[in-house]
């Protein structure tokens, strides 16, 4: 093996394959989080595709029932239909949300993997950019699953449904990018619970997953327009029943945009923070 | 107060955010080791688990009373009675939590413990026997349980979904159904091998959670399918609690205290056995 | 402040460099005086270099010189501001003032290029515990660029020469510390580095895991690495330093081989009496005469000269009965008691 080769330092001495692939750092941490999940993925199945499609099962189509009977739900739709995109966006949410808290903080905090992986030529945007990618991975495998079981249950309305998919994985990353940052923001995972239960949990009950916003209190409407997942929802709904409203669609996929690229910068920002000291 | 932080030791991506009213988290090798750091912390802040403990039935019954509780209207119970929906699912979830929190502590917490604290070495050490550890265990996790059963009775209080000076006997109820999940849970926390194995404790937790009554009355079901659901432990809670906090007691009550009372006991003796082979070979 | 400059200029050619790489060298020489930076050799050089974490400031003006091939130590107790340094020199945490060159780089821009062919092995170890062994080096490869044929070849080699290989699809999680060091050694070593940079490498571990990784070490300078590393053991210092610097509270209190530093701050030889507690101080003045210097410490007392067993007769002849008494060569030790008063290892 050849070490402490003799040449003169400059810039044509980068060894070809680091010259190359510098800019691919983030190709390279997305890699690392592919080998780590390799390991873990079984478990995965279970969490992430094995429980919305109980959650599905149970709540659209034997709940649907009692609420079909009840005949309120003034959607021109069955529950189960409606149900089921409001499932797919906030599971992008909590898969994104759980793959962007504790992970994060244990490379950051406790394992210091990302200390280890900085003193290579990989840059602190390519970490955040790796863990998006990996994020994006999750997001697309497991929310395709759900997708095929909404297909099979009827609850998806073709071909536009198919772009819900999209949509949903949109959403997932407009929380990943967020939460990454608050994760590398925080100092323990003390955070986490009240991100959890103050943040994330609420949207998950009040944000039109489970019942149409307008029923909520007028002086909360508007609260619950503003959120996320609310965006996510409305736009993964109006894909996958196939009643879009183009120009509300284009607000939907703006905000979600918008809180992506934003979630992006602070993420950098508060990585580098952490980890360039 | 809500014992169980939402899953940060788990992949359970999704159980992860329902905290204590929905299962637990599937506990993994992965983040084991973070553990360490957030059992302490757990403890620290106990401002926030007891805010939170308040906060989240509240959210939950405050979701269901004005979203699926107004599209449903009322419900007709397998006794006959018509229930308001919130007023029907509230003491479901009530007893689904005593459930989660034992379960939480006695497999995953219980695990941790075994495998990595090596606390139950250094216990054994003085002159506690392995029944003495199961038994505590299990009776600081009914402490814990019965703290969160108060909240949740009292903030179904506050939002009119209690009907009848029963429903004092649902803290006790609660008390009782976490007696009985810690207990088997102990029972099978000593026949895992690794955190995978944990896998089956949410494949079994979930799917009760979901079909054991809890959201619709046993009518929905096709005739198989209700005896099924009959045989779970966690319709028989269900049933207890919301016989008690709607008043429409009955005799059929015991039948369920029974079956409880039952399946604490074997896992009860299951577990104080299999736990002093586990530490005294 | 003149023993900096003066060994700077002292050093010796390493043997390694053939007569045309001197003489280019030399010409980069002439160069680097005329520009004020590095000379070729030079793989990290520093002038006034500053590391500060709020008012508390870690380094504080350290000028240093690393040449090629040499193993190059800092030695300093906890808290002495070798890791900040080790930090700065592996391009992840930028200097609060100074300058700063690596590789002949600037770390503040080139981060990238000095880390492609730096080898790190940091003060505790962040290898991935669930992984194996071997995927460990396959992914920290992948980090570098490296292409995955040439990697696994790559860690084959090396896991063999960590002597790891049987343990190579075994989790990180159940190694010993050493195991886990040794992997790490091998990891920093995936991009076949011209610099390997180690933070306190041997800290917790047994003596036994101590010699094989300085075995290890060992072979590597061998092959013509360098070696910058840290540590608070005077014996690795003397072990595995050709030079080295003594820091204390952010600066450099001594530069130079160990036998140098020995030989300029300390005595050849060392008597080291023990007598009761509380005794020690009140003999240290009748014992003024028989050493250059004495020292005491809580526990016994330190009596510097050329000539430990005719000191040790002499306080016998005085009628004194210490509990222990012992002579031994003067160590890097010593060299820190005396320029700092206090021990390395409190």
């Amino acid at each position: 093996m050849a070490f402490g080769t003799q040449e003169a330092p400059s810039d044509a001495d980068l060894p070809w394959s680091v010259r190359r692939s510098l800019p691919r750092g983030s190709q390279a941490v997305f890699e690392g989080k592919m080998l780590n999940y390799k390991g873990n993925w079984k478990g995965s199945v279970v969490s992430s595709v094995l429980e919305p499609v109980l959650f599905l099962a149970a709540m659209g189509i034997s709940l649907g029932t009692l609420v079909d009977q009840g005949g309120r739900l003034d959607q021109g739709v069955d529950y189960l239909v409606f149900l089921a995109p409001g499932l797919l966006a906030a599971t992008a949410m909590q898969t994104a949300t759980f793959e962007s808290t504790y992970p994060i903080m244990g490379a950051l905090k406790w394992h210091k993997t990302f200390e280890g992986i900085l003193s290579t030529p990989v840059k602190v945007r390519d970490l955040v950019t790796g863990h998006l990618l990996f994020i994006l991975f999750r997001l697309v495998t497991t929310l395709a699953v759900f997708l095929a079981v909404m297909g099979a249950f009827g609850a998806l309305e073709m071909p536009l449904g198919l772009l819900a998919l999209p949509a949903a994985v949109l959403t997932g990353l407009a929380f990943a990018a967020p939460v990454s940052a608050f994760a590398a923001w925080v100092q323990n995972d003390a955070g986490f619970a009240a991100l959890l239960r103050f943040g994330i949990v609420p949207m998950f009950l009040f944000s039109g997953t489970f019942f149409p916003v307008d029923q909520l209190p007028a002086v909360l409407q508007p609260v619950a327009y503003a959120t996320p997942l609310w965006h996510g929802v409305s736009l993964t709904r109006g894909l996958s029943v196939g009643q879009l409203d183009p120009l509300l669609a284009m607000v939907n996929v703006g905000y979600l945009a918008v809180l992506l690229l934003v979630g992006v910068w602070l993420a950098r920002r508060q990585f580098a923070k952490r980890l360039v000291i | 107060m809500s014992t169980t932080p939402p899953g940060p030791a788990g992949v359970g991506a999704s159980s992860m955010l329902l905290a204590r009213v929905l299962p637990m988290p599937l506990p993994s090798a992965r983040r084991a080791s973070l553990l360490v750091e957030r059992n302490l912390l757990v403890y620290r802040r106990g401002w926030l688990l007891i805010l939170s403990g308040f906060f989240e039935p509240l959210f939950y019954l405050l979701s269901i009373g004005i979203g699926i509780g107004a599209l449903v209207g009322t419900v007709v119970t397998d006794s006959g009675a018509a229930l308001d929906y919130t007023v029907f699912v509230a003491p479901a979830l009530m007893a689904s939590s005593a459930m989660n929190g034992a379960v939480y502590d006695s497999t995953f917490n219980i695990f941790f413990k075994l495998k990595y604290a090596k606390l139950y070495d250094a216990v054994l050490a003085t002159p506690l026997s392995a029944s003495d550890v199961a038994a505590g265990e299990t009776s600081w996790a009914l402490m814990r349980g019965a703290l969160y059963s108060t909240t949740f009775l009292a903030v179904m209080l506050a939002l009119g979904l209690v009907q009848s000076w029963w429903a004092i006997l649902a803290v006790p109820a609660c008390f009782l159904i976490g007696f009985a999940f810690a207990a088997v849970g102990l029972a099978a926390t000593s026949f895992m091998k690794s955190w995978q194995n944990f896998e089956f404790v949410q494949l079994a937790v979930l799917p009760m959670f979901l079909f054991s009554t809890t959201f619709y009355p046993l009518s929905v079901y096709p005739d198989a399918l209700r005896l099924l659901v009959q045989c779970t432990p966690l319709y028989h809670g269900i049933e207890l609690v919301r016989a008690l906090v709607t008043g429409l007691v009955d005799v059929s009550i015991l039948g369920h205290v029974l079956y409880l009372a039952v399946m604490g006991s074997i896992g009860l003796i299951v577990g104080s056995k299999r736990l002093a082979t586990l530490l005294l070979k | 402040m003149s023993v900096r400059s003066a060994s700077v200029e002292n050093m010796t050619e390493p043997s390694s460099l053939t007569v045309d790489e001197r003489r280019a060298a030399g010409e980069a020489d002439e160069a680097a005086l005329l520009a004020d930076g590095p000379r070729a050799d030079e793989l990290v050089w520093a002038r006034g270099l500053s590391k500060k974490f709020g008012e508390f400031t870690a380094v504080d003006g350290i000028d240093i010189s690393v040449r090629r091939g040499e193993a190059f130590g800092f030695l300093g107790p906890n808290g002495a501001g070798k890791s900040s340094t080790m930090r700065m020199i592996g391009a992840v945490s930028p200097a609060t003032d100074g300058r700063l060159r690596i590789l002949g780089r600037d770390p503040g821009t080139d981060g990238p290029a000095i880390r492609a062919r730096l080898g790190v092995v940091p003060q505790t170890d962040n290898l991935d515990q669930e992984l194996t062994v071997r995927e460990n080096l396959l992914i920290y490869g992948r980090y570098f660029g490296i292409p995955r044929a040439q990697i696994r070849a790559r860690a084959d080699e090396l896991l063999d020469f960590v002597q790891l290989t049987d343990r190579a699809d075994d989790l990180v999680e159940p190694l010993s510390g050493g195991m886990k060091r040794r992997l790490t050694i091998a990891r920093s070593l995936i991009n076949e580095p011209e610099l390997l940079l180690l933070d306190e490498p041997t800290t917790g571990l047994d003596p036994q895991a101590r010699h094989a990784l300085w075995d290890r070490l060992f072979r590597l300078k061998q092959r013509g690495v360098t070696l910058v590393l840290t540590t608070h053991y005077m014996d690795e210092a003397e072990q595995l330093c050709d030079r080295l610097v003594v820091m204390d509270k952010g600066r450099i209190a001594a530069e130079g081989a160990p036998a140098e530093l020995i030989g300029t701050y300390s005595t050849r030889e060392v008597l080291e009496l023990r007598f009761a507690t509380g005794e020690n101080e009140s003999h240290a003045d009748g014992l003024a005469d028989l050493a250059e210097r004495i020292e005491v410490l809580p526990d016994r007392l330190l009596l510097y000269t050329d000539d430990g067993d005719g000191a040790a007769t002499a306080v016998v002849e005085r009628g004194l009965r210490p509990a222990s008494v012992l002579v031994r060569r003067s160590s890097l030790e010593d060299v820190f008691l005396r320029l700092t008063g206090r021990s390395l290892v409190e």
